[in-house]
């Protein structure tokens, strides 16, 4: 039993490494994949500090929207053009119609607004696009589909899809596109005065509806790369929404606040479910990819509420 | 520290020349709580006006009326108008009046904790549209005025003392290049000399960069020494105002708000509670 746990999977491990990297390799990509989920979360909860709930129907939301342009005879490209649209105006909406009624009400009345939000969302989703699976448009989009085989000496070999680097390159683009927003720009640091003190930010003349809306539209953006990028993998339905569930651990780890935090928490997730069911999995008869990542995230609440890479909880007078 | 001086024309503080009046306003809560009940105010441009009262008297309404934030607190003006420069402030966003010059320094410092001292120094100057170099200026003249932001420009507001957050706040108002300056309660939780310093670095910016004040204050003995002018506020209304010194000399501000008793009476235990309404009112 001990040598199941301690010993034997790490022979495997070397026994067989094309077979690790491979593993290693799906979980980079499922990293990826949730730390881009994650990130929208970070940006709407440093601006207004509210854990937006909407975030994975907002993918699905994006998703859906890029295809059924698409269907209705809109070249790709331009029909990408038109869901940016659609999410602007969908920011301005959720803005002019959700945020700015609620502003200085507590977090938790701005949490149960993006509930409604989701409702909503799925509601609005569903009465326009309809509920079947939709196939994503990635080869349209020009982003590349195929795979490689990297030999791996004399047995055995690891296959990398195209379009799992394309996401990773996408992610690394739009993380440090981010990082520079926030931290150089004026509206970067106005964004996170509105996420210290909106009081105190409405005092120095920074208009919290801009605001607002600006961060929702970045939160939309995020959404529609996400969407491609998972609708690629699987298909564009609403069952990815849950997926976005998966963002709250990779959240807790990396910290609600962080854009980097995101990032290695997702990628911490991503390597941990893989390696944990693959080497581990068999132990308990499978299945760990689904829990594990919450188990990870409730050791972390326990010893470090705020995550790797969060800002640090400062209560003072 | 004199060279650092905005590059803004001062215009000539003529007599009677008002910078921002507030006429017989009336602000309710909730649509049920009456908080101001007819106050009016007038602030000469280059001025420095102290509105003193005790707890819950509706200073901070006042000011946050003026700069017109209720309406996030479901506060609401109902009666009366407020000028500010020849504009209707409640036809104003509040950004709209920063750009104009008016902007409020809230009680309690409210300084953005995650953000660095020069960060926050920088949001204060989101409104400017006059490029990079004249806020590079502005910088520097916050730091000639508060020599301790620049030792602390780095670290995180929220980790510095409480003397250092409300000068960062007032810088903060600085960079935005205001006319006018409504500072709320600077001397809350401040040690003696702190409030000293803060008020003198007030009248340096009164009397240097020409910037009117409205200063909200419970500390009415430090408050009355560097005003010109005040208005004594209770109950949602004023029930006196006067130049400075008249104040000062005032047995019933004497009385009740600098503790000093008046003749023949040697303590507060022998003034008797109703006199005081009866006094005000009379």
């Amino acid at each position: 039993m001990l040598y199941d746990i301690f010993i034997g999977p790490f022979v495997q491990m070397v026994e067989m490494p094309d077979f690790f990297l491979q593993v290693l390799w799906e979980g980079f990509v499922a990293g990826i994949l949730y730390a881009l989920i994650a990130l929208g979360f970070v940006l709407i909860f440093k601006a207004s500090g509210v854990f937006n709930f909407a975030q994975g129907i907002m993918v699905v939301f994006a998703g859906l929207t890029l295809v059924g342009f698409y269907e209705s005879g809109v070249p790709a490209l331009l029909a990408l053009l038109l869901t940016i649209g659609v999410m602007g105006a969908l920011a301005y909406g959720i803005e002019r119609f959700v945020m700015r009624p609620l502003v200085n009400q507590p977090d938790i009345i701005l949490l149960m607004a993006t509930i409604g939000l989701t409702y909503f969302l799925i509601g609005l989703g569903e009465f326009v696009f309809g509920g079947e699976p939709k196939r994503m448009i990635a080869e349209e989009l020009g982003l590349p589909t195929g795979s490689t085989a990297f030999e791996m000496g004399e047995r055995g070999l690891v296959i990398l899809q195209h379009i799992d680097i394309a996401a990773a390159v996408i992610a690394i683009l739009m993380v440090t596109a981010l990082g520079i927003f926030f931290n150089k720009t004026r509206i970067g640091r106005a964004l996170r005065a509105v996420a210290d003190d909106h009081q105190a930010a409405l005092s120095v003349g920074i208009s919290l509806n801009q605001i607002w809306a600006i961060v929702w539209f970045a939160a939309g953006l995020v959404a529609l790369a996400t969407g491609i990028m998972w609708g690629a993998r699987s298909d564009v339905s609403f069952a990815l929404e849950i997926v976005a569930f998966k963002a709250l651990p990779v959240l807790i780890l990396g910290g609600f606040t962080s854009i980097p935090g995101a990032i290695i928490g997702g990628l911490i997730i991503g390597f941990g479910e893989k390696i944990g069911e693959i080497y581990w999995g068999g132990l308990v008869g499978g299945g760990i990819e689904s829990w594990l990542a919450y188990i990870i995230a409730l050791i972390f609440l326990l010893f470090r509420p705020q995550g790797l890479f969060g800002e640090r909880i400062i209560e003072r007078v | 520290m004199q060279t650092q001086e905005m590059t803004r024309t001062k215009e000539p503080a003529s007599a009677g020349d008002t910078i921002l009046s507030v006429n017989n306003i009336e602000v309710i809560y909730d649509h049920v709580i009456l908080v101001l009940k007819g106050v009016s105010l007038t602030i000469p441009r280059g001025g420095i006006v102290a509105l003193l009262g005790a707890n819950g008297a509706g200073k901070t309404t006042t000011l946050k009326a003026i700069s017109n934030l209720l309406g996030a607190e479901r506060g609401e003006v109902t009666k009366g108008k407020i000028v500010f420069k020849g504009d209707e402030v409640q036809a104003l966003s509040p950004n709209d009046l920063v750009r104009k010059g008016c902007i409020q320094v809230m009680e309690g410092r409210h300084c953005f904790g995650h953000l660095s001292i020069e960060e926050n120094l920088l949001t204060g100057a989101y409104t400017r549209k006059d490029g990079a170099a004249a806020i590079k200026a502005d910088l520097e003249m916050v730091y000639n005025y508060f020599p301790r932001l620049r030792e602390r420009r780095q670290s995180q507001a929220g980790y510095t003392s409480g003397g250092e957050q409300q000068m960062c706040a007032i810088g903060r108002a600085l960079m935005s290049r205001p006319e006018m300056i409504l500072l709320d309660e600077p001397s809350m939780g401040l040690a003696p000399q702190l409030v000293e310093e803060i008020f003198e670095i007030v009248k340096q910016l009164n009397e240097r960069e020409g910037v009117s004040f409205l200063l909200a204050e419970q500390n009415t003995n430090v408050a009355l020494r560097y005003a010109t002018y005040g208005y004594i506020l209770e109950a949602g209304r004023i029930v006196l105002d006067g130049d400075a010194k008249a104040l000062r000399d005032n047995e019933d501000v004497k009385e009740f708000y600098l503790g000093v008793g008046g003749e023949g009476r040697k303590s507060f235990r022998n003034v008797k509670h109703y006199k005081r309404r009866k006094r005000w009112l009379a």
